[in-house]
């Protein structure tokens, strides 16, 4: 982007300020860098190298005990599992829902738009809150069930607004012209705006899920068996509430041991469970950027 | 006269033949509009018409509408309860404080990382810094308290120089200062996204006619970078003005240990505890309630202050 001109005509501060710039762009690079690097060599050593010598690079010193006991105790894959239903679950109905709203308040000139807008719109500003929504949940009957993950909260205003701006941005000819040659609505959608929607839906259905997949809150008040419970409640009974999961330590007697092997496996059940996404997300930088952009038209 | 009521009638026979028609010719659109108008309708509508139990004397067994009417009773015990004023302080601080550092953060961020040439190391960059916004919060909970621990590697560090570990977890002294700093640590990086995008729009020509006319590095990105990002500035500004009092209540309620609750407990664990865990169902509405009634004026105002300076607006 930047033409040679600047270069050359940078005087000696210039110069200096970009210097600084880089080094302190290094230095975040550092900070965000090293924490995550810790979690990961941490994970693969033992709890007595990790108390005494801190890190260490000697393979000597490396083992994968915390991952052979995450995998024979088997509820971090459970909850893997788990998670992946919940998230693909709210992704679909959550896409699926707020693109067909989309669409129809994309249409110029449709009757009652501007109450339905103003129907959704409500919804941005006030909510019932906690406790009335647990209620209806529980009225509802489905305290316990997957409903109460998927369905809440899947239709987001601000996923409705988002897919209204993309459609309202594709060419009118378009559609014009298949109106024409006399197709239905739901043929123009189906065969035109569809395909041409690709991008949208991609960002939609990928905040949905990283925001599903990420979130545990829901799944605390709404369920109660542990077989259902998603990944990210059985990681908050492993790291914060400290509880070890019987299957994990069913070797360990002795109390002092089994505390250094939960240590050990709070850092490998962080890389299990952050893996599969942090390994992803670089292939979807570009729809994340796509994502605000079409966020920042209004 | 009976042919101008002719006319009349036929004028409405063809209106309502032409809205029949329309509504026909819409029908597939309407039909689009179920679902979301449905789940929109049970789960967010439905609630707000549950949140009258505030007003009332609810048991579980009377149902909503069985509940006696009490008024404001709820909203006075909680204005009257000794730790009303902790609490609704410990609120506004905590998402004060994490506006004033955590909003201007991912600004400055995207102005220096439009300051890199290559665009190569940029995407780079970029890239690494957006890796925290992909942990959970529940993740990012379970390192602080392994990082900060008395016997974990930062006091590990810190006692070389100190000799008491610092009770970074347990101390309410320490809870604001963890929470945001690990908030910015997260997001900061995330946020920036939208910014670099708005700095991708301006013309390097602008910068390069700048430049001939002597103006340094910091001129141009205060009277032009600055500028650009001016309106995507206003807008989250006051979106996150609104989101104010529902600041990170997730981490928080993560973050809580028995020793730090006098900074940490928030409007939104306390409605928890007393609502849900305690089943003071009413309560906790009122409380759930006069925090959404103050989240929505802080829009409100927000809104009107950056229409007055500025021109933008949310709505």
């Amino acid at each position: 982007m930047k033409s040679k001109i600047d270069l050359v005509n940078n005087s000696k501060t210039d110069r200096m300020l970009l210097l600084i710039n880089k080094i302190i762009l290094i230095l975040i690079v550092l900070i965000i860098t090293a924490p995550l690097l810790y979690v990961l060599f941490g994970s693969f050593l033992s709890p007595n190298v990790l108390l005494t010598k801190g890190i260490s690079l000697n393979p000597d010193d490396w083992t994968l005990d915390g991952y052979i006991r995450i995998f024979e105790d088997g509820s971090i894959v459970r909850g893997f599992l788990n998670s992946i239903m919940y998230a693909g679950g709210f992704s679909i109905v959550s896409v699926l829902f707020s693109i067909l709203a989309g669409y129809a308040l994309s249409v110029d000139n449709l009757a009652g738009k501007k109450l339905f807008m103003l129907f959704f719109i409500v919804t941005m500003f006030f909510n019932g809150g906690m406790i009335p929504t647990y209620l209806l949940i529980k009225e509802l009957g489905m305290i316990n069930t997957p409903w109460a993950i998927i369905l809440p909260g899947a239709v987001s205003v601000w996923n409705i607004i988002l897919s209204r701006t993309y459609f309202k941005g594709l060419p009118n000819e378009l559609k014009e012209a298949a109106r024409i040659d006399g197709a239905s609505d739901l043929k123009i959608f189906l065969k035109i705006i569809l395909p041409l929607s690709k991008p949208i839906i991609f960002v939609l259905a990928l905040y949905a899920f990283i925001g599903q997949w990420n979130s545990y809150f829901n799944a605390m008040i709404y369920l109660e068996d542990q077989s259902l419970y998603p990944l990210q409640l059985v990681l908050r009974e492993i790291l914060i509430q400290n509880e070890v999961q019987p299957g994990m330590i069913a070797d360990q007697l002795a109390r002092a041991e089994i505390q250094k092997i939960a240590e050990m496996i709070k850092y490998s059940s962080i890389v299990v469970s952050s893996l599969p996404l942090l390994i992803m997300y670089p292939f979807f930088q570009k729809y994340f950027e796509k994502g605000v952009m079409v966020g920042s038209l209004k | 006269m009976a042919r101008i009521v002719s006319e009349k009638t036929i004028q409405a026979t063809k209106n309502k033949e032409s809205r029949k028609n329309y509504i026909k010719k819409n029908f597939v659109l309407y039909l689009f509009l179920v679902p979301a108008v449905v789940l929109v309708f049970i789960f967010n509508y439905i609630p707000m018409y549950g949140v009258t139990i505030a007003f009332k004397d609810f048991s579980p067994i009377k149902g909503i509408m069985g509940s006696e009417w009490i008024g404001f009773d709820h909203f006075i015990n909680f204005l009257q309860s000794p730790n009303f004023q902790q609490i609704f302080m410990n609120t506004i601080k905590l998402s004060a404080f994490e506006l004033l550092i955590g909003f201007p953060i991912p600004i400055i961020l995207a102005l220096m990382l439009n300051q890199l040439r290559r665009a190569k190391v940029k995407k780079n960059v970029q890239l690494i810094i957006y890796a925290p916004y992909f942990l959970s919060t529940v993740v990012i909970s379970g390192m602080l308290f392994i990082f900060l621990s008395p016997a974990g590697p930062i006091n590990e560090f810190l006692t070389l120089f100190m000799d008491e570990p610092v009770a970074f977890m347990t101390d309410p002294a320490y809870f604001r200062s963890v929470f945001i700093a690990s908030s910015v640590w997260q997001v900061a990086g995330f946020s920036s996204i939208i910014y670099v995008a708005a700095l991708s729009n301006v013309d390097p020509q602008l910068h390069d006619a700048a430049t001939i006319d002597g103006a340094s590095l910091l001129q141009r990105i205060i009277h032009i970078d600055l500028q650009v990002l001016k309106p995507t500035i206003a807008v989250l500004f006051i979106l996150a003005i609104g989101g104010i009092m529902g600041v990170g209540f997730e981490k928080a309620y993560l973050l809580q240990t028995d020793m730090n609750l006098p900074a940490s407990e928030i409007i939104d664990t306390y409605v928890y505890k007393r609502g849900l865990q305690a089943g003071d169902w009413s309560f906790g509405a009122a409380v759930g309630l006069f925090n959404s009634v103050i989240s929505l004026l802080l829009l409100v105002i927000a809104n009107t202050v950056v229409k007055k300076l500025n021109g933008e607006t949310l709505y």
